[in-house]
């Protein structure tokens, strides 16, 4: 049964402009920011806005900011960022707010694009499907982004996005390192271009948060120091040639 | 910052961290048995080999500082395009008169 124990959970209201709303919300035994969200939406406020699909941790839509830290609120608990009965709940940030808890994803995915982390084709359908060896080294490095699940907890915990707006961002750049390991990619040049603008991965300063916050504990740090090994040793191929 | 920034900055770093260890090894041995300052200069006045390792040196340094204050400017003081190029340009400057100012004053007869 329901424990009838109630906090307190402040929810950004509004668009850029606007302010945190105060709501009392009742506490269950297990109960996710998520559904703390749901809650309120269905019991306090019906115009209250905010992005979910999967509820499991597979989608990557429902990601906000709990107490200051980007997480995704499906899989995360109540009991595990509850501070004193109270926790404050807005919408991502580095991105623009449409309403409430509802970010504009479009300069996120406009960024995956623009650090070519899309596939370039070499064969056509016509031809045998390509072996890949799964233990090669290349591989490998595919293998350690795979499991992004686009949800920008990254970009929201990334410092170097919030002074750099034409920053790339973590989690473009892992994909764009994903798609550079791929052996059955063809765009590898043009990867090392897109990374090399002024937004580009040498803007990264290493500072880890991307790391640190990654849901799936992924490391896109490392992917663009992966970028920006292969940009410099490029830089000298190119000059040698 | 573009990746031509990023390159020139690593490579200035390059050359830098030879020439920062031999700076202090050197100011280290020098002082072993009491120098005065006349005796320095009379070590570097005159001398081109010390004129080109401090020399490289500053030309190093600031380029390093310059690019490293460019972006510093860019994202905490949200300065962009001519005026962020303008003064880091302007740290350039300042950086290279001040060292080689240095640098002739301990190498110039």
């Amino acid at each position: 049964m329901a424990d009838k124990h109630q906090m307190s959970v402040s929810v950004w209201r509004g668009a850029a402009a606007g302010s945190f709303q105060s709501f009392d919300v009742t506490m269950e035994e297990n109960q996710t920011v998520l559904d703390v969200v749901a809650w309120i939406q269905q019991h306090a406020d019906p115009t209250l806005s905010y992005r979910y699909a999967c509820r499991v941790g597979m989608c990557g839509s429902c990601a906000m900011m709990v107490n200051g830290t980007p997480r995704w609120t499906c899989r995360t608990h109540v009991k595990k960022v509850l501070v004193d009965g109270h926790m404050e709940i807005a919408p991502l940030r580095n991105l623009p707010v449409i309403k409430d808890l509802a970010t504009d994803m479009d300069p996120f995915f406009d960024k995956w694009v623009a650090a070519e982390g899309l596939h370039h084709p070499t064969q056509t359908r016509h031809d045998p499907i390509e072996a890949i060896d799964p233990a090669s080294a290349a591989r490998v490095e595919v293998n350690a982004g795979i499991e992004c699940i686009n949800c920008s907890v990254c970009y929201a915990a990334c410092d170097t996005v919030a002074g750099n707006p034409d920053y790339l961002g973590p989690a473009a750049l892992q994909r764009a390192w994903s798609v550079y390991n791929d052996s059955k990619d063809a765009g590898r040049q043009a990867i090392l271009d897109a990374v090399s603008g002024v937004g580009g991965c040498h803007n990264c300063h290493s500072q880890g948060s991307c790391a640190v916050h990654c849901p799936n504990e992924l490391n896109p740090m490392n992917a663009i120091a992966g970028l920006k090994r292969e940009t410099a040793r490029n830089f000298f191929r190119r000059r040698a040639r | 910052m573009t990746f031509r920034l990023y390159m020139v900055q690593r490579i200035s770093a390059l050359i830098m961290a030879p020439l920062v260890l031999m700076h202090i090894a050197v100011m280290i041995y020098a002082i072993q048995g009491g120098l005065s300052a006349a005796e320095i200069l009379g070590r570097t006045q005159g001398s081109v080999l010390w004129f080109l390792f401090y020399g490289t040196f500053v030309v190093a340094v600031s380029i390093h500082a310059a690019i490293g204050l460019r972006t510093v400017l860019s994202e905490w003081a949200g300065l962009r395009g001519t005026a962020l190029n303008a003064a880091a340009w302007a740290v350039l400057s300042l950086l290279l008169i001040l060292g080689m100012q240095a640098v002739y004053g301990v190498t110039a007869t």
